[in-house]
This record gives structure tokens, sequence and C-alpha cells, in this order.
């Protein structure tokens, strides 16, 4: 049996007081849950305590909560785990632990999902909508169609990559990472027949796939590996990429024009990206109203960065690129591999480490030894 | 040491005063750059998104040309953005030889192979892990006392936390706080630091991405910050160029300089700030250069 300290964040809605922390040390063995430290508080300590379980081994995702700071299930964490992250943070081996964020608290470490999660999830029509006609008999689909979903699939809703999207923060409207997984889910499935609806919806949205920052927020905070990121940025390469949507959030003309101009200069060109962005991927692009619109906008900052010699006006036009031979071996890339005559490029080759997992590294070495 | 230099494509276009602070900054700290100037833009994560196999390939082909410079002991690059942009490369470059060997043979027609396991570390890291903060210490000539600094890490540097090697062991993500006591200056603790900048989406979502950086600036502010400093030539691009229209977004004057992490160190390193390029900020950092030339003025001779 070992000690542990948890400082939990109490909120009563119908007290005065607002929220506050408290602290309450349990006992129990090191590789004990911290759900299990909650329910201990809740049975011995104080059985005022509102705090949401049911499976208790990661399954059913009802225990999502805030542990120092970062989003997961309780009862996936444990508490030698969770008190030695509290020491590496500074926090003295105390375990805090709150609400998810992003959403309205109700009680104690409940929070209202229905009110943001799956308000959300239902934004993306969260069930396949049948191929027509519908065959007499099973929809067949070939096994490797399907792996592409699983890991969405794995999705278990507990709400902790939307407790912390950083997007959403800024922008309650974002539709967030969980949702978006959700949506990945049927456009990736062979068997719906709304892919293209369903993709260009959520590309001309001002709160869709395109709001999304890179934040990697979502993929640290999944405790079952779904990686919301990865299948937002899917969404984003399939509208571009297959559909050849060009959205009014600048999303794919952004993406278009970063290819074509480290294609032609091997380094990024940023002074050409911002106009292209917004008029439109050629050199024409500049001249767009759009480009102008966004020009006349920025230009306080534009002129200031002129003035003190941070942005040079003759870079712009004469970019800083590779030396010729090197601007062609990555021409040559671009070529092989995202050439539209590159006769091997019927598919994508996207390496999923979620599907395929990683090579055993014994069995890489024991190939070594074979060769030699 | 030696090093595999990447400055990347932002510190050499509307960050210049990054790579050159980095190059004055280098030989104080006893680090040897070799500048890959045949390598090529990570992508940013735009070009990944654009095609994966593409930006891998592309990243490969950088982590070759680093390992066929002679007696460098690791890649250095200075930018989060490449560090993460790359990192994502290359764990699925390692974790898998056939797509590894599918890579390489697309690399194979300019007579270049990247073999498993590269090193690449941004400078924050090299500065920690391999300088080391006892040595930096010594080295320090002008202590940063009474400035108080916000550090800024940059999503792509400190997320997801096993693609970047942060462990008990190197917790990369508290690293920036490390140095800036080192440097001997006082570590504004405010809940932006390992937040977005928002730059990401300032061409889609100009409101929501100025949003953001306008609102980590104002708590820095709040918390009474003299400057915020940055490994991320991205952030500071949202942060400081940006800043005048942040303004506008969240409704405040805000006014707070942003350093890159080669011009922090190099301050305290004794540098003046014109070697560093701080004159070339758009919120010029006026209370940072003050404070340097108190500093100096101040100091027993």
């Amino acid at each position: 049996m070992a000690q542990f300290t948890l400082r939990v964040r109490r909120y009563d809605p119908n007290s005065p007081t607002g929220p506050y922390w408290q602290e309450q040390t349990v006992e129990l063995e090191e590789h004990r849950s911290v759900l299990e430290g909650l329910l201990q508080i809740k049975a011995l300590y104080d059985g005022s305590l509102a705090v949401r379980c049911s499976c208790r081994s990661a399954i059913c995702g009802s225990c999502g909560v805030r542990i120092n700071g970062e989003p997961g299930l309780a009862c996936k964490t444990h508490l030698n785990e969770a008190r030695a992250f509290s020491e590496a943070i500074g926090k003295g081996g105390v375990i805090e632990v709150e609400p998810l964020g992003n959403m309205p608290v109700i009680k104690d470490l409940v929070v209202d999902m229905d009110a943001v999660h799956w308000k959300k999830i239902n934004r993306v029509t969260p069930w396949l909508i049948g191929r027509q006609p519908v065959p007499q008999r099973e929809y067949i689909v070939p096994r490797e169609a399907m792996l592409d979903v699983t890991q969405t699939m794995a999705c278990i809703q507990c709400g902790a990559c939307v407790s912390d999207c950083l997007a959403m923060e800024a922008d309650p409207e974002f539709i967030g990472p969980a949702a978006l997984a959700k949506a990945y889910r049927f456009v990736g499935d062979p068997r719906d027949d709304r892919r293209e609806e369903r993709v260009r919806e959520l590309a001309e949205d001002p709160h869709g796939i395109f709001e999304c920052t890179h934040c990697f927020k979502c993929v640290q905070a999944c405790p079952k590996e779904v990686n919301p990121m990865g299948q937002i940025i899917r969404l984003r390469r399939i509208a571009s990429a297959d559909l050849g949507i060009v959205d009014q959030n600048n999303g794919v003309r952004h993406e278009q024009a970063f290819a074509t101009l480290v294609k032609e200069h091997g380094l990024l060109h940023e002074a050409e990206l911002l106009p292209r962005s917004y008029g439109g991927d050629s050199w024409f692009g500049k001249f767009h109203p759009a480009a102008g619109r966004e020009l006349l906008s920025s230009l306080r900052v534009i002129v200031k960065a002129i003035l003190r010699g941070k942005v040079n006006p003759l870079r712009a036009i004469i970019p800083h690129r590779l030396a010729t031979a090197d601007r062609k071996a990555v021409q040559r890339i671009f070529d092989h591999v995202d050439g539209k005559k590159s006769p091997h490029r019927e598919q994508r080759y996207e390496l999923n480490l979620f599907v395929v997992g990683e090579d055993e590294p014994q069995e890489s070495q024991e190939q070594t030894e074979v060769t030699r | 040491m030696k090093v595999a230099y990447w400055p990347g494509c932002v510190s050499r276009g509307f960050t210049p005063e990054l790579h050159g602070a980095m190059e004055k900054v280098a030989p104080l700290l006893g680090i040897e750059l070799v500048e890959l100037d045949r390598a090529n833009c990570c992508g940013a994560g735009v070009l990944s998104e654009h095609n994966m196999e593409l930006a891998d390939t592309l990243n490969a082909r950088t982590f070759a040309l680093a390992q066929q410079v002679e007696g460098a002991e690791l890649m250095m690059n200075i930018c989060s953005t490449c560090q993460g942009a790359q990192s994502e490369c290359q764990e699925r470059l390692d974790a898998n030889r056939e797509y590894r060997e599918h890579v390489n043979s697309t690399l194979a027609e300019e007579g270049l192979r990247y073999e498993k396991g590269i090193v690449n570390k941004n400078f924050l890291w090299v500065l920690v892990e391999e300088i080391g903060l006892d040595r930096l210490r010594s080295l320090v000539k002008r202590p940063l006392s009474n400035l108080r600094v916000g550090p800024f890490y940059g999503c792509y540097i400190v997320r997801p936390r096993p693609r970047l090697g942060i462990d008990a062991e190197h917790p990369r993500d508290r690293y920036l706080e490390q140095v800036i006591e080192a440097l001997g200056g006082t570590v504004i603790d405010y809940a932006g630091a390992r937040k977005c900048c928002g730059f990401p989406i300032v061409t889609m979502n100009k409101e929501v991405s100025l949003r953001q950086a306008g609102s980590h600036v104002g708590e820095a502010l709040d918390l009474e910050a003299d400057c915020l400093v940055t490994p991320c030539p991205l952030c500071h691009l949202n942060l400081d160029l940006q800043q005048p229209l942040a303004e506008t977004v969240v409704g405040r004057e805000l006014g707070l300089p942003v350093l890159h992490l080669p011009q922090l160190v190099g301050l305290a390193l004794g540098l003046s700030p014109k070697e560093l390029g701080l004159g070339r900020h758009v919120v010029r950092p006026q209370a940072v250069i003050d404070w340097s030339t108190a500093v100096v003025a101040g100091a027993p001779a």
C-alpha cells in the first residue's frame, strides 16, 4: 500500500462558494488507477464528490478528466505514473484532478457532454448512408478498404480530445477533433454514398477541417490512439487531391500553392505563398482581388517589417532557393512520388503505424544476417 | 562540436534575424555549423497533408545529406516546426524497413540513402543535452538579471510527447524554463507557454488565428513579462510580425517584444542587441535593449 495525495477541483452549482480545490490523501497499491483514488475519496471521506464512471477498464469512455493538466481517462492512468508526472512538472507529487475543458461543468468532475461533444458529433451525420441500390444481401467490401477506418472506430467518445482542443478554445464553434475523426470514419468507408457531400461541407464550413491548427493536442490526449488530427489531415487531402474542391477558406489553395512553390524553389517562398493562398496558385494569384484585399488589411505590418529590414522587398521578387542541381533533384522527387503521370501512383502510399505497427527489432536483425 | 545545421526556410526568409543570431552565437558555445545548403523545405506539415510519402521522401533526402557531413555529431535545427515535421517523417521511416527501402529507392536516383536512426535536435535540446546547463551558466557574461521572460515553445516541439522523446529523463517541454534560469533570467509562468500561436490557420481564419496570438501575449503582459522567447520562427511571425493586427482582434494594446532563442542566449553571452538583429522586429524590443545597455553600464569593469 502507498499513500497518494489527490487535489480535486470541486464545484457545486447550488453553493455560493464557486469552484475550489480539495486535497485528500488516499491509500492504495501503486498500480491502482486515479479513478480508484477518486472512488476511495467518495466512499471514505466525502460522498458529495461527483464523478462519472462505469466500466473502469478504458472501454466506456465515461471517466474523462484532466490529470495534472492533461486530459485522459481516470481509469487508465495509474496513480504512481500520475504522481511521477506531477513531480516532473514541479507540482510536488500531488495529483491534480480537474473536469475536462471546453465544456460546461455540471458538478465537480462531471461536464456537460451534450452541450458540446455530442452536439458536434451530431453535426457530421454520424451514421452510414448506404450506397444505392441496396444490395440483395450484404455489402461486399475488401478487407483493406475497411482497415483504413479501424483507427477512427477505436474512438470511445470520452471527450479527452475535445477538452484540450486549442482551436476550439479560441473559437467554440470549431467542429473539433472527435467529430471530424467521426466524419472520416464514414468518408473513408467504401459503403457510404455521401463521401463528396460530407467532405465538401466540412471544407466550406469556416469552422470545419481548415480551422484545425495542427497543435497535436488531440493526438496526445486520445487514450485510444485515434489520432484525430491525422484524420482531419486525411479529410483535407481527400478534399484537395481526390475531389478537387477549392474551398472558400483558402485551405486547399494554401496547400497547393505550398507544394507548387517548394517544387519550384526547393525551399518555401513565403512572400509568394501568402498572395497565392488568397488569389490562387499561379504567378497571377497576387493580382486577384482577394489577394489585394488581404495585402491592404496587412499593409500596416508589411510596411513596418520592410522598414525594420525584416522583410527584404527584393527577396519577394527573387526568392532564396536551392542551387539548380538540387532544385532538379527535388523536382524529380515530386514527379516520381506526386506526379500525375507516375505509373505506380494510382494509390497514395500512406503508412499508418496504427495499422501496420512497428518492425520487430529482432526481426530486422535476423533479416540483416540472412542478407550477409 | 560539429553539427549538420538545418536553418529551415523561414529563418532565411521572413525572420532573417534568427539565422543571423544563430551564426553569431554558435562559436561562443563551441558549436561548428556545417550548413545543409542543399537540403529542402521540411514541408511544415502542409506537404505531408498534400502527400505523405512526398514529405517523407523530401525529409529523408535532408537526413541523408546530414548523414554525409563528415565528423558531425548530429543534425541541428532552429525551428520547432522543422523539428516536429521532420520527427513525424522520421518516425515512419525508422519504424518500417520496407517503407524506408521504398523511399530510399526514390532517393537512389540522386545517389543518396537514409540510414535509420539519425539524431536531429533543435538548438534548445542541443543547449541542454549537449552543451549542458552548467557550461552554459559558466559562459554567461551578462546575466539576464531582472529580465522577466515568458517561454513560448510552439506545438511541434512539445507534442506528441513520445515522438519528441520527452520523458522523465528528458523533460524537453521544460527546457526553455531551465535555459532562462541558467542565463539568470526570471521565468514567467503563464498558461500560453505550450499553446498554439495560431499561425497555421492565419490564411484560413485570420481572426481566430490572431485571437490565439493576442491572448497569449496579453496574458504574459498581465504577468509583467518583459519579453517572450521562442524556438519557432513561425510562432515568431504570429506573435511579433502580426502583433499590431492581433491588438485589433483582442481589443487591447500589446507591444510585447518576442525574442528568438539564439537572440536571448546571445544577449546573455554578451553580444549586442544590434549584432543579434533585435532592431529587425516589428515590435521593437526597446525594454530589452534598454535593459542590456543598463546592465553593461552597471557592470564592474
